[in-house]
């Protein structure tokens, strides 16, 4: 191939170059913009260079809603393209890397940034700290995770964009039969990315070890803290597998190794076999925090402790355990043979215990408790059958016999999106509406919260439903176009009009935030849903140093406790506050592990080597770099929470 | 920056208290990594397509010799850090200059090794087999590298800042890392050449 042959993109359509010029007018609209209101210096200051936990938190959250709009639209294309037999709005190739970026962006690039979101902004409000172990690491986390992002985001107007799914199995993946760069992108910019979550989890799982408020024993930790823990616990344990994983395949197709090809002695079912050693852990990564976050909202608003405590942090520990031996049920047809298949079919079926448990503690949560229906809770109610649903659909899929009729069928992709979204997607909602308060100063328009949240339950039931029925009939999954006379086509339309009004759900969900915006009112207090745990405690906005005071616990619900039973929760006198000081070099250096991985990408060697030595000059130069930070003063300290009180009164 | 006296320098502040618990897990997360990568080696052991298997081009010297160097430099390192301790700032000096020349030496050997390897015909794209085995020995190698220049900042810094709070807490943990690359080629050792030389 000649070397510019290269960037463009294999299998244009009108669709990508009206895409390209709406890219291109959005980032000089954005650039000119900044220019305008001389926004430059603030955003380097403000913001790219910044360390605070709250702010990467906010970064994060920015990227995953973007990124919920991308994958969105790949997801109504797909729907459409399916909605009647025979149709020719996209072609094979082009559908083939729609249903590819689609998985990745939601699990990589929506639901995980979504999730990180969570764990910055909250955890280290709920255990009382001042900010992460490593904030600095923090923001390297950030950048990384980001850049990764971008990356892959402009697969589809540079080169082409991966089209061997999201599990990208071999030798489909390989170069034999994916020939566009596409698959280079899958690789590198997944690679990037995940360096950074991996970042993030060793700094969590430091954080919530050795930070926490005087008094929080482990067992005393909030549910969310809980969930964070446990699944930054399960980051560090699967995400090195990923790192291995992405480096091979690379070489397989850069370097032309031989590790997944079918031929030399290479084995395509390692990388099945890896990938989802990786791959089924990360959905509890996803599930358990989405757990934590439902933990807090029903208790919080059935105005009662959460039931069985110590049963929800046993049960989220065992799926954790349990989450790294099931793997192999993702290819119970793939030739493992009835022993293996039974023993993954007992291991995954087991897992439905431990998340029994939990549906239980929830409901006798809920049993006695005075139920207030706010959006977050009306989330949380319609979360717990509908997720059962996907809960029994998935029980099904592991019986392995029973497999054979369903795998790769579309009875799949409505299982799995039965459990995405209800799960993981309500909860980020969820989490969303409740936590927006604290975040920006003022409440998202309830009215509008529960139109959206019934909407995209109107349109979740009428989009994936109809997909058990087709799916049990033998529609495949990943298949471009079907004949009239399979009889799946109105099943197929019915659910595209559930598409279109999730589609619609998540634009009133945007209105919401333009509408409250402009029309909410902002004084609101530091706790307007009278919640229980210690982010409800400091001002809102949170001031940089989170809390003046260290808090002082004694329950699960200090928060709580402080408001009916006279718990104090900040003794003693303002003291001089350490911060670490703002660092560009986190931005610096995944800017150049950007041009890295495009270098990479496409096998611009010379490029690769130059800016590999930028990293590690980078990496140098932090290691000679000294910075201890510095004090916030007592006056400045008490200056701002004077502030922050006058502003709520 | 608050220093506890009663404490080892290393640890003596909050924040090398932080350093050491996130180097701790980050080594948790280096064991799966290499563990992923002695399972895709197992794998992939005996599919070596036409090329060569282990038993045809595993040598037993210089496997030797880099067991040896790096066992020693492991050893060493342990002094350095026994020197900090007493706060022998020319000692601690000595042994890490002695450690990074063992494990430079180390590298030097193992180039030969992978040279020799690619001589015989047992590159990177011959089978499955040769493509585990570099990638394995070579993530090892590579960091050892890393190590190498990491080592060496330190050894920069400890000359010039003396030991403090925090070049103790660096050298601290790059020792662990250093403990933690040796304990890996142990496995590489038994599990890759004795193992593919018998
Ligand atoms: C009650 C618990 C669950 C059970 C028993 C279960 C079972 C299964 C089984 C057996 C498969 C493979 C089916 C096949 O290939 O034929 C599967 C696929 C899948 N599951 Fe689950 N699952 C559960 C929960 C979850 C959760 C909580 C998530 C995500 C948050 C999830 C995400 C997925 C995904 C993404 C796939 C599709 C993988 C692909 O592309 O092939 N599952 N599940
Ligand atoms: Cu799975």
């Amino acid at each position: 191939m000649d070397f510019f042959d290269r960037f463009a993109v294999p299998h244009p359509s009108f669709l990508i170059y009206a895409s390209m010029v709406g890219i291109g007018l959005t980032m000089l609209a954005i650039v000119v913009g900044i220019t305008y209101f001389k926004k430059w210096g603030y955003l380097w200051r403000e913001w790219i260079t910044t360390v605070d936990h709250k702010r990467i938190g906010i970064m994060y959250l920015l990227s995953a809603l973007l990124m919920l709009f991308r994958g969105g639209v790949d997801a109504i294309m797909m729907r459409y393209q399916l909605s009647m037999p025979e149709n020719t709005f996209l072609d094979s190739q082009h559908y083939n890397e729609v249903f590819s970026t689609h998985g990745v962006v939601m699990i990589l690039f929506m639901a995980m940034p979504f999730i990180i979101f969570f764990f910055n902004y909250l955890v280290p409000l709920q255990i009382g700290a001042r900010d992460v172990a490593f904030p600095r690491l923090n923001a390297l986390s950030f950048w990384l995770f980001f850049m990764g992002m971008g990356l892959f985001n402009i697969s589809f107007i540079v080169g082409g964009s991966p089209d061997a799914g999201w599990t990208s199995y071999f030798p489909l993946a390989g170069n034999e039969f994916s020939t566009s760069v596409g698959t280079n992108y899958y690789m590198i910019a997944i690679q990037i990315a995940g360096i950074g979550t991996l970042m993030t989890g060793i700094n969590f799982i430091t954080t919530i070890l050795k930070m926490r408020a005087p008094g929080m024993k482990l067992m005393k930790m909030p549910m969310f803290t809980w969930s964070a823990f446990i699944a930054n616990v399960i980051i560090v344990f699967a995400f090195p597998v990923l790192t291995v994983l992405l480096a091979m395949g690379t070489m397989d197709r850069l370097f032309g190794t031989n590790f997944f090809t079918t031929d030399n002695g290479g084995m395509d079912m390692l990388w099945a076999n890896l990938f989802w050693v990786w791959g089924h852990p990360e959905v509890y990564i996803l599930i358990l925090p989405a757990f934590g976050l439902y933990s807090e909202i029903i208790s919080t608003f059935a105005r009662r402790n959460l039931y069985g405590y110590k049963s929800m942090v046993a049960s989220m520990v065992v799926i954790s355990l349990l989450s790294f031996f099931v793997w192999a049920h993702h290819f119970f047809t793939m030739g493992q043979g009835p022993l293996a298949n039974s023993i993954f079919s007992i291991t995954t079926m087991a897992i439905a215990v431990p998340t029994g448990v939990k549906i239980f503690n929830w409901l006798f949560t809920l049993w006695k408790g005075k139920i207030e229906f706010t959006t977050p809770m009306l989330y949380s109610m319609l979360f717990i059958p509908l997720f059962t649903l996907g809960g029994v659909t998935g029980v099904m899929l592991a019986m392995s016999a029973a497999d054979y009729q369903y795998h790769n069928t579309m009875f799949l992709v409505a299982h799995f999106h039965n459990v995405i979204i209800p799960g993981v997607v309500y909860a980020m909602l969820a989490g969303l509406t409740f936590y927006w308060p604290k975040i920006f100063g003022f409440m998202l328009n309830e009215r509008l919260g529960k139109w959206t949240a019934w909407l995209l339950s109107v349109g979740f039931v009428l989009a994936f439903i109809p997909m058990y029925i087709t799916g049990l009939d033998g529609q495949a999954r990943r298949m471009y176009t079907y004949s009239e006379s399979t009889g799946f086509s109105a099943m197929n339309m019915v659910s595209f009009i559930g598409a279109a009004i999730m589609a619609i759900a998540f634009a009133l969900l945007v209105y919401n935030i333009y509408y409250s915006i402009r029309y909410s009112p902002r004084n609101i207090g530091n706790d307007p849903w009278d919640a229980r745990s210690l982010e409800w405690a400091t001002h809102t906005p949170v001031p940089e140093y989170n809390f003046a005071i260290t808090p002082q616990v004694e329950s699960t619900q200090p928060f709580w406790d402080s408001k009916k039973n006279g718990h104090e929760l900040f003794k003693g006198e303002i003291e001089k506050i350490h911060m670490p000081n703002n660092s560009g070099l986190p931005f610096i250096m995944s800017c150049i592990f950007f041009v890295f991985g495009f270098a990479m990408i496409f096998s611009i060697w010379p490029l690769a080597i130059i800016t590999l030595i930028g990293i590690l000059a980078c990496l140098a130069y932090r290691s000679f770099e000294k910075d201890h930070g510095r004090y916030i003063s007592v006056e400045e300290i008490k200056e701002t929470e004077t502030r922050l009180r006058g502003a709520k009164k | 920056m608050k220093v506890d006296n009663s404490l080892p320098l290393e640890y003596s502040t909050e924040e090398n208290n932080l350093k050491i618990l996130g180097f701790w897990i980050f080594i948790g997360a280096e064991i799966m990594l290499f563990a992923t990568l002695f399972t895709a080696y197992f794998t992939l052991e005996n599919r070596t397509g036409n090329g060569p298997t282990g038993a045809d081009i595993f040598e037993i010297t210089p496997v030797l010799i880099e067991t040896i160097l790096l066992l020693t430099s492991s050893f060493t390192i342990g002094l350095a850090i026994h020197a900090m301790r007493l706060n022998k700032k020319k000692a601690t000096m000595g042994f890490f200059i002695v450690t990074l020349i063992l494990g430079a030496a180390f590298l030097g050997v193992e180039i030969y090794e992978f040279t020799h390897y690619v001589h015989v015909g047992a590159g990177l794209q011959t089978s499955a087999f040769t493509a585990a085995l570099l990638t394995t020995l070579g993530t090892h190698g590579l960091h050892v590298t890393l190590g190498f220049f990491w080592g060496l900042f330190i050894l920069i810094q400890i000359k010039k800042r003396g030991l403090t709070p925090e070049t103790a807490n660096k050298s601290f943990i790059f020792s662990l890392y250093w403990h933690f690359l040796d304990i890996i080629w142990i496995f590489i050792f038994s599990f890759i050449y004795l193992k593919g030389m018998m």
